[in-house]
Parts: structure tokens; sequence; C-alpha cells
């Protein structure tokens, strides 16, 4: 018996393959973007992890150069002599890869959690993965070690420093347990300083927002899926009403009935699953390279640009596709547990609009609506950016069907023909059967508005930004003193306006910063532009009465403009104005040139811009005069367009993944439409019989589509552009530190407006074209007494 | 240095205490080995002999405070190399690493440095004497004039070693074996210093003064792989003669013994396997495991029958390679005090 009942129950997706596609798709759909995206991350996290883990980064407090990034060996034995117990690091790029050599007998770590069973001489060697290790010359000799950060090769000091041709060291970390005797830092090496554990940038912390950010599209992506697994689950169980009481008349338990159905539709779901994951590899694959330019331009975070199958991440989708499922499945289920045994088989409530769900997504809409307020207002933190966004996509998605159903009954009412009267009641009656599909449109296009509202104000900020920030010319950059000095009094003689750079770390309001002395100028002057200042901001720092400091550091130390700080001397100064500084997790403080002097009267200018209309010319005369190497040298452009690359590579992951939803959701119409479509033949039928062609009608059908889509489009630009709002002002200043100002681009919407009508033509277009070609017989079979 | 470091160490025989010991039996390949009728040429042999696989300056000291209270302290530096020879920065073979300890009747402090050769960090040089690692120096004009230093998070010291007698040479002319196939190792001692100074411990300073030994050894191959550890004794006894004794044990449960009876006036007396024993009495729990802390020792030959006891039983070297290294005192038919390093008790 069971099994004849299953193949009764199979052999519905026989006869309606479309609906076993669109329930397989929709399922597979919601968990490849969700399993993508975290995979990503997944594949992410593991990389700091592996970092972490092998370099012990972050944990125990550094000696740093004051200046440049160079420490002697001799600096280092004076200083283990004198009973400083330290480690010394040399830290290097050797093409793609960062070289770090230790030293395993001293250091805190040893080698940590590499495999040293494979080294016949771990002096001898540098640990790396296989990708890492294709990356570097075949002549080094690299020992595999699966479990080391990518991009990341370690080995013994002495090996490295051949490698890297370099005979100094990067850092010192400091050991745990120093003795009791040892002299200040100061008297042994006063070039160097303490660098504390914690204020070694976490990569982990920084690279949360943009985590976060994937995350937030996948789950979008992944309720769009739900949708359509929704309606389908819906339609599928209204389609098996007559066949349930059939077979429950025959003898089946409705026990072992419901077992077997569940057992059904969540093998099926198994089934859409795994092709989700299968999908969600190939999505991550192909992002994985930008994604890890992004982490590596934005926060110099090394990920693997492999991925690798990882339990948590298939399991996790693979888990959310079933509950998802089974949430669906469990009230229709409930149906058929007390569905009367001989009831109607007629197909009715599925489509059927009720008032009582309306007002149930209207109030629920309403809620979601009001809680955004308090959000919004009290709320702090990237969780609260990211509830606020939540609430406003799910109230507005809920609110669609009962907006668009009020904006259909004032167009009703407006009409006065009987065939403009009949499509649009037909319209509104078609709208509970159509509103998740229009909802996931909503979700689908607000997010485009909003992320490329957000990535187009992003770029002409940073484009300007940068056009601020790399005035000059010419950089170039010294390697000592001496050179630098030449240098300034070389550039003396040239009459050109100079811009020296001074440049420590340090400590401000208790936040590691970066300290600048600038020689303010004409440059400084007219190019910067500032978020708020005092008046005359350059000439209070000028005189050594005022700083300007940078967003991240302002909105860090809760301080502003007028507000007072306190800099390494003891001297207290206010704040005379706050500079917007993208693309840039650092905190930083600058002051005059002579007051940096005062503060660092051994650091020289080891940068310099220049201004000058013939920068070819003047880099040959530097060349020529001072010694400086050709390589010290960078043109302006260049920089630019390094950082322009950047940042470009971060918007073609989003980009992505909007194409993605948008696809997603053109499906779910499409879906939608087409299982409708047969429910549909009944109510055409007699306006057929009256005398509309099927031709006619099937053209009405892609209007109504396409005037959905537009409704949806309108509702879409409010929501789109509150999504902005939070993106820029709320989750980008949690996430990076800076707000952006938000710019409209009206034919960037108007472009986005054309795609999404065209999307609804495309989805309504086939099942309009299956209506044109429906035989005579079928519409005529309606006024026969089958049904 | 954490273990898995030490574990890339040993994977060249580090020598003396590796846990099990286990390796050490194998081919000094490309070392020089130990061979009998030994000239020494001093002071270039006080210095290192990078040609050789491990090499050690070992100092121990019995000390009293003013108001009597015993006190023993530790300064060892210890040489590995991973090759024989020596070059020029990082790529020299030579590993250092060093212990400093100091044992209080209820108290026992230890800490420990790792350094690489050929950079400067580590080394000894012979003439004038002077053997570093860090800021902790053994050194002076000559190998019988010297002052010591080391230091720890939690404790210190600072003293200085007058020679009072000559060096001894242990086993055959300090041609030392150390097993019954063969393996030895050159060993000579200079047990006659008077040393004081000052302890730096947690509760403060205190002067010291006190007698100490220094042990030299160097080898490539020291130990069988029948061997699993030993226990080593250095005593001095009231009327002035002193005695270094060892046992190796070997995992049959036997045991490989050799001796050195020293007069005061530096004559030695060096006898072959099984004169000198060792038998342990009563057991400690140090740092979880069961030591002897409590030992009667033999030499019927010079009529030793006596019992050396820790001074403080909890004396546990809890370092990257862990043992037992502390003061005893001696009582029975000899008194006096000494040193007791016991190593493999796993």
């Amino acid at each position: 018996m069971i099994r004849s009942c299953l193949l009764a129950l199979l052999s519905h997706w026989r006869r309606n393959p479309l609906q076993l596609f669109a329930y397989l798709a929709g399922l597979a759909l919601a968990t490849a973007l969700w399993s993508g995206v975290q995979a990503i991350n997944a594949e992410a996290r593991a990389s700091y992890d592996a970092a972490a883990a092998t370099l012990g980064d972050g944990q125990f407090d550094v000696l740093v150069p004051r200046q440049g990034d160079s420490i002697s060996l001799e600096q280092y034995v004076t200083l283990r002599r004198s009973g400083w117990l330290v480690s010394p690091v040399v830290d290097g790029r050797l093409g793609d890869v960062r070289l770090v050599g230790i030293d395993p007998v001293t250091s805190p770590t040893g080698l940590g959690a590499i495999e040293t069973e494979g080294a016949d001489n771990p002096f001898e060697t540098v640990f790396a993965t296989k990708e890492t290790a294709l990356k570097l010359d075949p002549a080094v000799q690299v020992t595999l070690d699966a479990g080391m950060a990518p991009g990341l090769a370690v080995g013994d000091i002495g090996i490295v420093q051949r490698l890297l041709q370099r005979d100094d060291l990067t850092r010192l970390v400091v050991l745990p347990g120093q003795p009791l005797d040892q002299p200040a830092l100061s008297s042994v090496a006063p070039g160097l300083r303490v660098q504390p554990a914690q204020q070694v940038a976490d990569v982990a912390q920084l690279t949360d927002s943009f985590h976060l950010n994937l995350t937030a599209f996948g789950l979008l992506s992944f309720a769009v899926g739900l949708f359509i697994v929704h309606s389908t689950i819906g339609l599928a169980f209204e389609q098996r009403r007559g066949m349930i009481r059939t077979l429950r008349s025959l003898g089946v338990p409705l026990k072992t009935l419901i077992a077997m159905i569940a057992l059904e539709m969540m093998t099926l779901a198994l089934i859409g699953a795994g092709l989700g994951i299968i999908l969600g590899y190939l999505i991550a694959a192909l992002l994985l390279p930008d994604v890890a330019a992004t982490l590596r331009g934005l926060y110099g975070a090394e990920i693997s640009g492999t991925l690798k199958l990882r339990a948590s991440w298939w399991g996790s989708g693979m888990l959310l596709a079933v509950v998802g499922t089974a949430a669906a499945l469990s009230s229709r289920i409930w149906q058929i547990a007390h569905m009367p045994l001989l009831a109607s088989v007629r197909p009715r409530a599925w489509v059927t609009a009720t008032a009582s769900r309306f007002r149930l997504q209207s109030i629920g809409a309403i809620l979601l609506l009001g809680a955004a307020v308090p959000v919004a207002l009290l709320g702090s933190g990237l969780l609260a950016g990211f509830a606020l966004l939540g609430c406003l996509l799910i109230g507005a998605a809920l609110a669609l069907p009962a907006v668009a159903a009020a904006v259909l009954t004032v167009l009703e009412r407006r009409t006065i023909t009987p065939i403009w009267g009949w499509f649009w009641a037909d319209t509104r009656q078609q709208l509970p059967g159509l509103s998740l599909a229009l909802m996931a449109l909503l979700l689908a296009v607000s997010a485009n508005i909003g992320v490329s509202t957000m990535v187009s104000s992003f770029r002409l900020t940073f484009v300007a930004f940068l056009d601020q920030r790399l005035a000059p010319e010419l950089f170039v950059q010294t390697e000592t003193a001496d050179q630098s000095a030449a240098l300034a009094t070389f550039l003396q003689s040239r009459e050109v306006e100079v811009l020296p750079l001074l440049k420590t770390e340090t400590t401000v309001a208790n936040l590691p910063v970066e300290l600048y002395g600038v020689r303010v100028g004409p440059t400084y002057r007219t190019s910067w532009v500032f978020l708020d200042a005092a008046p005359a901001a350059w000439d209070l720092v000028e005189k050594g009465e005022a700083v300007v400091v940078n967003e991240q550091f302002a909105r860090r130390a809760d301080l502003w403009v007028g507000d007072r700080l306190r800099l390494p001397s003891e001297l207290t100064v206010p704040i005379a104005a706050v500079v917007g500084d993208y693309g840039n997790p650092q905190g930083q403080v600058i002051v005059s040139e002579q007051r940096f002097a005062g503060l660092y009267p051994d650091i020289y200018p080891d940068r310099f811009g220049i201004r000058t209309q013939d920068a070819a010319l003047l880099r040959a005369a530097i060349v020529e005069a001072v010694g400086i190497d050709d390589g010290a040298f960078t043109a302006q452009e260049a920089i630019k367009a390094l950082s322009l690359e950047v940042f470009e590579k971060t918007f073609v992951v989003t980009s992505a993944l909007n194409i993605l939803t948008l696809g997603v959701a053109g499906f779910a119409i499409l879906m939608s439409l087409l299982t409708l479509a047969d429910l549909r033949v009944p109510q055409l039928a007699p306006v057929w019989a009256l005398g509309l062609t099927r031709r006619r009608l099937g053209w009405l059908e892609v209007v109504r589509a396409v005037l959905l889509a537009g409704i949806v489009f309108v509702c879409a630009i409010p929501m789109g552009l509150a999504l902005a709002w939070i993106l820029l002002s709320v989750i980008n200043v949690e996430a990076f530190g800076w707000k952006l100002p938000m710019y409209l681009f009206p034919f960037e919407y108007l472009r986005l407006g054309v795609y999404a009508l065209i999307a609804a033509f495309l989805a309504a277009a086939w099942p309009a074209l299956r209506l044109m070609r429906t035989p005579p017989a079928t519409l005529l079979r309606v006024f026969a007494s089958e049904r | 240095m954490n273990v898995k470091v030490l574990a890339l160490l040993f994977l060249w025989p580090l020598g003396l205490m590796a846990q099990g010991f286990s390796g050490l039996g194998t081919d000094a390949e490309g070392f020089a080995t130990p061979g009998p009728d030994p000239t020494f040429a001093f002071p270039a042999d006080h210095g290192a002999h990078p040609d050789y696989r491990i090499e050690w300056w070992y100092l121990t000291a019995n000390l009293s405070g003013l108001d009597g209270t015993k006190y023993g302290l530790q300064w060892t530096l210890f040489r590995s190399a991973l090759a024989p020879g020596e070059a020029a920065g990082w790529q020299s073979p030579q590993i250092w690493f060093a212990h400093a300890a100091v044992t209080t009747p209820d108290q026992h402090f230890a800490t420990e440095r790792f350094a690489r050769g050929g950079i400067g960090q580590a080394g000894v040089q012979a003439n004038p004497f002077r053997a570093w690692i860090d800021e902790w120096t053994l050194e002076g004009p000559d190998f019988d004039t010297m002052t010591l230093s080391a230091q720890g998070a939690d404790f210190g010291y600072d003293m200085s070693l007058a020679a009072k007698g000559p060096l001894v040479f242990h086993g055959d002319n300090g041609y030392s074996v150390k097993s019954a196939e063969g393996q030895a190792s050159y060993y000579y001692s200079q047990p006659f210093f008077d040393i004081s100074g000052t302890l730096a411990l947690p509760t403060g300073k205190v002067t010291v003064t006190g007698t100490a030994w220094l042990d030299r050894e160097w080898s490539s191959q020291p130990l069988s792989d029948q061997q699993s550890g030993w226990d080593w004794f250095s005593l001095s006894f009231a009327g002035g003669s002193k005695l270094m004794g060892f046992q190796l044990r070997q995992t049959d449960g036997t045991h490989y013994t050799a001796s050195t009876w020293i007069e005061p006036d530096g004559q030695t007396t060096a006898y072959p396997d099984g004169a000198f024993t060792a038998t342990p009495l009563t057991d400690s729990t140090v740092a979880g495991r069961q030591i002897p802390t409590t030992w009667r020792v033999t030499l019927p030959a010079q009529g030793l029958d006596a019992n050396v006891t820790a001074v403080n039983p909890a004396a546990w070297m809890g370092l990257s390679v862990p043992y037992w290294e502390g003061p005893v005192t001696v009582s029975g038919s000899h008194t006096g005090q000494g040193y007791l390093e016991m190593t493999g008790y796993e």
C-alpha cells in the first residue's frame, strides 16, 4: 500500500514538472546564495585564525622603530644583553607572498602551529600552503603546511633574510615575564618604541563589518528563495486535494499519509538544498578572488583564494533550507489533518483574497515599521543598524499587498469601460497569489537602489577625496636623515611648493593614532575639504595652536571641532577641523611641522609631496642632484589608480550579489505566474466566452505584470533611499568609522526601474504566450460539468 | 619558547636531559667524538668546542645567609649544535640555552634563556674567560676569579667566585665513560670555589656566602640508548674531601655508576662501574611525580655510607626540559653538603 501510495503522490510531480522545478529551484537559489556567502565568510575567518595562530599577531607587545621599518641586528643583541627579553621578526614581501622570519629559539610562540615534522631541516625551509608555495620562486625550499595562513610563508629568520636580501629586522616581540632589573628602553634603544599588544589592529574585528554585510545579503536572498518555496508548496497542496481525498477514501490512514507527504517533501527539499550548496560553492568560488582583493586592499587581511568544503557553511545552508521547508509544510499538513474526509475538491482558498490575511499582514507591517523608530533613535552599534534595516525592509514588504490593493481600488473606481473594470478587479483578485513574488521584487529593487546609491556616493566622494589628498604631482620617499636633508635643501632652491610629511605612531586620547606633521601651505588651504571646521583652521594649525583630526579618530574619541585634545607632550590644543578620510581604518592627528619637531626632534620627514608643472623633469633633476633611487618616486596618477582599483573590487562583489537577488526575484514572479495560470482558466474562460480574444487576454496578462512591477518600483524608491541612508549614515559609521555624504542618482534609479519592468515583462511573457495558445477546448471545458 | 619549538630542537639530539633520552645513542654524524687519554689545553679548553654536539658550564653552590639559613644556587649555560662548526650570523648551527635557579628551604625559583649562536647574544670566550647569554654572565680575568649573575622575573643574584684549589679531572684524566658500550665525554671540574654575594628574592635581598662547584663537560654522544636518566651527586664533606658520583639508570633496571673521590688538596681517585652506589630511600611528590629526595650513598673503598637529604624537596626545575636539581645535606659516616641532580623522572 505504501508503495502505491507513494507512487500516487509522486505522480503529481510527473504531471507538473514545472512545479517540481520551481520547488527545487527555489530551494536551490535560497540555499545557494546563503551558503555561498557563508562559504566566503568561513574561508576568511579560517584565514584570520590561521594568521593569528601562526604569527601570534596582537598577543604580545612589540618594539617598533620610531621611524622607518628597520631595526639592526646590533640593536637586538644590545637589548638582549641589557636584559630586554625580545624576539626578532623580519617581515617583508617577495612578490605576492608575505614572508615572515622568526627566531624559533626565542619566539614566544615558537613555530606555533606549524608542522615541522615534514621538514628535513626547519632552519633551511619556509612553511607555506601549497597555494602560496606556487607563488614563490621554485628555488626556495618550501615545506607544505596546510594550516598556514594564505599568502604567508614563515621560516627561520636566517633563510627569510636571505630571501628578502636584507640583514635587518622589522620588529621585536616583547616576551612575557621580563626580568627584575631592566634599563629603560629610552636608554638602551632610543630609536624604538613599545607598541602595546591590543593596539595591533585585530584583523577579525576590522573585517567583521564586511562579513556582516555579506551575511545580510545572503539572508535577504534566502528570504526571497523561501518565498518561492512557500508558494510552490501551497500550490502543490491545493492541486493535490483531490488525490488526498481519494487516497483517504481508499483507506490510507491519515498518519501514514502525513508521514509519506512529509517524507516526500523533505526528500525533495534535501535534493534542492544539495543542488543549492553546489551552486553556492560555485558562486563563492567565483566571488572569492574579488572578496580576497577587497579585504587585502581595505584591511591588509590575507585570505585564501581557494575554497574548502567546510561543514560550518554547507551545514547551516542545509539546516536553514530544511527548517524553512518544514515551516512552510507544517501549515499545509495541519490543513490535511483537519480536512473533512469528503471535502470539496474545488481549488479554493489559496488564491482567494481574504481581508483577514491582508489585515494581519498590515498589522505586522505597522508593528515592524513602528519598531524601526525607537531602533533608529535609541539603538547604537552595527547590530542596531542591521535591525533597523530588517524592520524597514520586512515591514515595507508586508505592507506592499495592502498598498497595491488600495492603488488598484482607486484605479478601478476611475474606469468606466467594462473591460478595464474587469481588468482592475481581476488584478486585485490575483494580488494574494502574486504578493509573495511582488514582495520579493520589492526587496530586490530596494536593495538595488540602496546599494547602488551607496556605491555611487562612495565613488564620487572617494574620487574627490583622492584629488584632495593626492594634490602633489610627485611623491618622494627618502631612506635616511641625510638624504631627507639633502632633498629638502635641493627643493628649497627650486622654488616649488614642498609638502614634507613627518609621521609617527603614538597614543592620543587613549587611542592609537598616526600623528602627522605637515607644512601648511597653499595646497592644504585650497584642496582640503573639511567635514566641519573652525574659522581659519589652517592658520591655527600653522601657529601650532590647534590640530586637524580625521573623522575616524573624531568619532572613536567622541570629540569634535572645538574640543580639546592632549598631545603626547602634555600639551593641550583644540581641534580646529575634522577631515574626511576614506578607506583608512587608522585614526590620524595632524599638527604643524614646527609643533611636530618640538614633540619628536629626532624624526625627519621621509616623505615629500611636491607641486610641480613638470614632474618628469624635476624627478630627473632630483635623481641626479640628490642621488635618490628612481624607485623612491611615485607619480600621483599611479597612487590614484591603485586606490581606485581597490575600491572597484569592493563594488564588484556588491553589485554581483545585487544582480543575483534581482534575478531571484524575477524568477519568483515567473514561477507565481506560471503556477497561477492553470488556476486562472476558469476565471478567464467566461471573459473569453464574452468575446475577448486569447491574444488580447494574453497581452492584458503582460500589462498586468508590468503594471504591478511599476507599483512595486514606485514603492521601492523611498525604501531604497531609506536603505541607502542607513547604509551610509548608520552602518558605515559603525563599520568603518566614517560617514559618507549621500548623493542621489535619478537616472540610475530610472534605469533600475526599467530593469524591474523588463524583468516583469519577461516573467509574464511565457505564461501569456501559453494563454494565447490555450486550445479553445480547454476554455470550453470550464463550462462543462467536469469541474 | 614552547614545547613545539623544543620538539624542533630535539630533532637533533640535544643531549643531557631530553625526555626519554631517545635518539641520544645515534651516530654522531660529522661531530668530533671524545677519545681516551685527552690532553687539555688551558685556557682554550675553558671556551666552547663547536665541533662537539653538546657542552656545558654548570655551576652549583651551597650558600648560607647571615642567619644560617641554607640556600642553593644554580647557573648553567648549555651549548647544543645542530651541525658541527661555527658560522657567522643566523647561519650559525649553534644554539645556546641557560638555566638559573635559587633554592631556599621552602621556595624554589627557576628560569631559563635561549639564544642563537653567531650573533653575539650568547657565547663563551676562553681568555679572558667570559660566558654569557643575554645579561647573564660568568666572567673574570681567569678561570679562578670570576663574577656571576643571572636573573628572572622574580629572583636574581650577583656573586663573586674565588678558586681555592686546582681543577680536577674525572674518569681517566678527564675522559669520562658513560656506559658499558663506551659512550664518553670530556669532564673536568673546579670544585673548590669560595662564593659570596647577594640573592634578590621577592622578600628582599639576602647576603650569602658558601662554596661552589663548576663542572665542564662536552661530548657528542653522551648516553647509550639503553639509558633513561641519571642521578648525579656532588658532595663536599666536613673534612675537606669531596665526591662526584653518578648513576645512569638503564631501561633494564640496572645502573651504570662512576665516581671520583677528591682529596682536600685536589688529588683524585676514579672508581669504576659498581663501586659507587646510590639507593633511593624516600620519595616526595613533586610537580605531580614521585621523586626520590632522600638517598643512601655508599663508596666502600672510602668508607662512605651516608644519607643524602634534599634541603627543599620541591626543587623542581619546571622549565622546557623539566628535571630536579637542588642543594642537599649529608649525614652518616660522613657529614657535609652538596648538590643533587635527577633527570628522566616522568
